[in-house]
């Protein structure tokens, strides 16, 4: 089991991604990043195939996204978001940037660059908690509801198609992200 | 800051901007909510992490020989830092005050002292900036399918209830609405519909302002 870095030398039993890509963010670790890049690349590779980008193009949009994934590490904060997510998010925008010449319009960032504190333990692993939940939950969902919750989050469904796609308990994932951005909240307000 | 909201973005928008299935009107106008209303953004969060899910979950392709090496071997180049430009503006959130800054817009006389500024237009829809001074209606309108008003500044009022800073109302076309803006403060609006503008030479002069809304 590998340890947090920083947080009183106490171990934290975090998920080996949130562990590669601490240390992607904090110590540019490119071994880590060669072990997110081996669990994710060929992922994002069928995510974006399956989601309508053309073979050939494939492989170009996993790059951007994995190198975005190195660049962008400073934005990571696994209080608010799972590194799953986080790709996810990127790799939506990626697309979209291909689909429409055009970046979509974003939602503020969260937090300025440099005001970096310990990560809240119990946060983090809260998160993760609920992200496996999640992760059961899709796995246990019939065929037919599956393949619809796969097409909505593949981007293949109008919103009012989405309004139909139900059975992914997000309630509770909800909460504890809310808890994440009001801890944030906080935080900020301190350094004012 | 968001406490006082209490008309939210409907669930399906926010899966649908997650998966980035929403028109670009429809996008800037849940960009713009979402950086108001930490509920919403805590929403949009759990839809990526379901995409996550996904993610992870979906077969796994092979990918060429040579796409690791290609890139591990540029992690060393240089990263360049753009300056975060999705910075809020006055009363403008980030999303607003960037597409603003992005392009040169006018403010256009609709009647009644009412005025609009088109931020965005394309074949799937159209957002624009509503300005209503105080106390005074928009004049009455339908329009061809949803329509998402989110305020910006001040407060309004229709049929359907009372809209304050960071609210949103959907309206679906069937509704045949009169906002009023609240006393006091001018009212600024960020619309979105899906209808494409129509500012055809068939319609009559004195109707196109009603189209463009």
């Amino acid at each position: 089991m590998a340890t947090m870095n920083g947080t009183n030398g106490k171990a934290q039993p975090f998920s080996e991604q949130t562990l590669w890509m601490l240390a992607i963010r904090d110590r540019r670790d490119k071994s880590a990043f060669g072990k997110l890049f081996d669990h994710f690349a060929p992922r994002l590779k069928g995510f974006v195939i399956r989601s309508g980008a053309p073979a050939g193009q494939a492989e170009d949009i996993v790059q951007d996204v994995m190198m975005s994934v190195w660049r962008k590490a400073h934005m990571f904060d696994p209080e608010r978001a799972q590194v799953s997510s986080w790709i996810y998010q990127i790799a939506r925008n990626r697309q979209i940037d291909i689909l429409r010449k055009e970046g979509r319009p974003m939602p503020e960032a969260l937090k300025a660059e440099g005001n970096d504190t310990e990560p809240d333990a119990g946060q983090v692993l809260a998160l993760e908690q609920e992200t496996d939940v999640l992760r059961e939950a899709l796995n246990r969902l019939n065929p037919d509801q599956r393949d619809m919750i796969e097409k909505a989050y593949l981007g293949e469904l109008s919103h009012s198609d989405i309004a139909d796609a139900t059975g992914l308990p997000l309630g509770t994932i909800k909460s504890r992200i809310r808890l994440g951005l009001e801890r944030l909240r906080h935080e900020l307000k301190d350094l004012r | 800051m968001s406490e006082q909201i209490s008309h939210h973005i409907p669930e399906a928008l926010i899966a649908a901007y997650a998966a980035g299935s929403l028109s670009k009107a429809y996008s800037l106008v849940v960009a713009t909510h979402v950086s108001m209303c930490d509920t919403c953004r805590a929403s949009l969060m759990a839809h990526e992490a379901a995409g996550g899910a996904v993610l992870e979950s979906v077969a796994e392709e092979p990918l060429s020989g040579d796409l690791r090496k290609n890139l591990m071997d540029r992690l060393d180049d240089p990263i360049e830092y753009e300056a975060d430009t999705n910075t809020p503006d006055g009363i403008y959130p980030g999303p607003v005050a960037s597409a603003l800054r992005s392009k040169s817009v006018k403010w256009k006389k609709l009647g009644g002292g009412v005025r609009q500024c088109i931020i965005d237009m394309d074949r799937e829809g159209s957002a624009r900036l509503l300005h209503i001074p105080a106390g005074k209606p928009v004049p009455e309108h339908s329009h061809g399918g949803l329509e998402l008003t989110l305020v910006l500044q001040g407060g309004f009022s229709d049929d359907t209830g009372h809209f304050d800073v960071g609210d949103v109302e959907v309206a679906d076309g069937d509704l045949e609405h009169v906002p009023t803006a609240d006393p006091g403060v001018d009212c600024i609006c960020l619309a979105a519909t899906d209808a494409p503008l129509r500012f055809s030479a068939f319609v009559p002069r004195i109707l196109q302002p009603f189209f463009a809304i």
